[in-house]
């Protein structure tokens, strides 16, 4: 196991418990002050995102108590119901049948068993290089050509997004760190409550002061105040938590900074694929918040560069530029 | 799951859908509350299920009524008669369950569909409402359960699907074959699209 549950590690569960508790006090103090129609439906579904919270991060410590197997298999869990929100979404075709199998049985449990025994050459260009090559072969072996090139470019996206890239998370306990042994945990807390609590930060900013809508043909409530209100609130948090890495306080606001805009980047990505389809949402997995993806959106977007930037800086031998 | 226009009542019913998938039937017997599962069952072809295993499964796991389908194209006047014979002893085995307080899940498509549109209906289902005009006709559409298990695949894809209940058929006592195929073809077609 690649990292035992030490004294830090206590204090932040500690400040996530009493975090979240200030969270239902508020979010029930809003239910009896809030009398308008509108605000009340806003302040019922900010409970029930509440309510949610409580059980993600419920299944998140469970998975994180049980170590390194534990989180690569609740990842894994997460990308195969992401990939099936993303699949019955965009629509497919008969012929895509067993490519589809392929993607959800093959490539998606490959994926994680290679980041878990440590496999980092495999993990990195399995989906990006093996699947994009496969995907296309697969098709043409169920002889339609109809929109061939769409429904190829389609699978090899949805497997980058919604397994690639959220396997990068769970891949940050297999980073071997100088000094930092074992603890790899808290790096990926570190990520998830970043990405997260800036997209509530956003949330909260927007719904306090949003008026400049930063793209309103994408998602009309991402509004510029609540964007810079929500970027410089994680980042000031990230700062704060520099002690839980194994960065300084000046590379911990840079890699908040890194994962803020990121995750950001996501959310918009994936607002543009809902607007095309004409949803609003991509599933009804998680009361109040929607689907799978539309919660992980910025974890997809923010975890390979978070992943990349710490082991090219903190673990690999550096690169003569560097010094 | 949405139930639109109708409950889930302990009232006999013929619940009717569209079929592309060998999971239609499963699916919409499970997700009936278990005191009406209990007392419906599943109409399948003879002809696909009567064997080994598949009858096993049909017959002992869902109590499914089993009856014949004819040939679509009667070769001489002499099988389209006997196709017509065994066409009312088919009715009469579904008679037969709805006499005995069942209610039944019926595809009257016939068949599996490519799950693009639903074909024609067959006629057992307005001779059935003929014979049992106070027994509900309910549409149900199921969508998506042909992207997870399409005609001719084994292997699944776990992809969402839905199952939306519809409002009982409202008819009239003189309604004619044609009449009573469209209203039920039109119920189930404007639940897809709700």
């Amino acid at each position: 196991m690649n990292y035992k549950l030490d004294h830090q590690m206590f204090w932040i569960a500690n400040g996530i418990f009493v975090g979240l508790l200030a969270a239902s006090l508020t979010g029930l103090a809003l239910a009896r002050i809030v009398k308008s129609e509108g605000g009340q439906a806003t302040v019922a579904n900010l409970n029930a995102r509440i309510r949610a919270w409580w059980v993600m991060i419920g299944i998140f410590a469970l998975s994180f108590m049980i170590g390194t197997g534990g989180s690569m298999l609740l990842f894994a869990f997460i990308s195969l119901l992401a990939l099936r929100e993303y699949v019955s979404l965009i629509g497919t075709v008969r012929a895509d049948h067993r490519t589809l199998f392929w993607a959800f049985f093959v490539f998606t449990p490959a994926q994680y068993f290679f980041w878990y025994e440590g496999w980092y050459g495999v993990a990195i260009i399995l989906i990006p290089v093996y699947a994009f090559l496969f995907i296309p072969t697969r098709l043409v072996l169920a002889h339609d050509t109809t929109g061939f090139l769409d429904r190829a470019a389609r699978l090899h996206w949805g497997l980058m997004v919604c397994v690639y890239c959220i396997s990068y998370a769970p891949a940050l306990l297999t980073l071997n760190i100088p000094n930092y042994q074992k603890q790899n945990a808290k790096l990926l807390l570190f990520l998830v409550m970043i990405a997260q609590l800036s997209d509530v930060f956003q949330y909260i900013w927007g719904k306090l002061l949003g008026k400049h809508k930063i793209a309103p043909a994408i998602s009309p409530n991402k509004t510029w105040e609540g964007f810079v209100g929500g970027v410089a609130s994680a980042c000031a948090l990230g700062t704060g938590l520099w002690w839980m890495t194994p960065f300084s306080p000046l590379q911990a606001l840079g890699m908040s900074f890194a994962i803020t805009l990121m995750g950001f980047a996501g959310g918009l990505t994936m607002s543009a694929i809902k607007r095309d389809r004409g949803v609003k949402d991509f599933g009804a997995t998680i009361e109040g918040h929607g689907g799978i993806l539309d919660r992980m959106d910025s974890i997809c977007f923010s975890a390979p560069l978070f992943f990349h930037l710490t082991r090219w800086i903190f673990v690999s031998p550096h690169p003569t530029w560097f010094h | 799951m949405r139930w639109i226009g109708s409950k889930p009542e302990r009232r006999q019913r013929v619940y009717f859908a569209n079929h592309t998938s060998h999971l239609d039937f499963v699916v919409l017997w499970s997700v009936l509350p278990p005191d009406l599962r209990r007392r419906t069952r599943p109409v399948a072809a003879k002809d696909y299920w009567q064997s080994g295993l598949r009858r096993r499964i049909a017959v002992n796991v869902f109590h499914a009524v089993l009856v014949e389908r004819g040939a679509r194209h009667p070769a001489d006047a002499a099988s389209a008669a006997s196709q017509l014979e065994s066409a009312r002893f088919a009715l009469d085995v579904l008679l037969d369950a709805l006499d005995k307080r069942y209610s039944l899940i019926l595809f009257p498509e016939g068949t599996r569909g490519s799950g693009e549109g639903i074909s024609a209906f067959k006629s057992g289902i307005y001779h059935l409402w003929c014979k049992r005009p106070d027994v509900e006709f309910v549409p149900v559409h199921l969508s998506n359960l042909n992207r997870i298990l399409p005609k001719g695949e084994f292997l699944p894809v776990p992809v969402i699907s839905h199952v939306v209940f519809g409002p009982p058929l409202q008819l009239d006592e003189t309604e004619s074959k044609e009449s009573f195929l469209k209203k039920a073809h039109e119920a189930l077609d404007a639940l897809g699209h709700a």
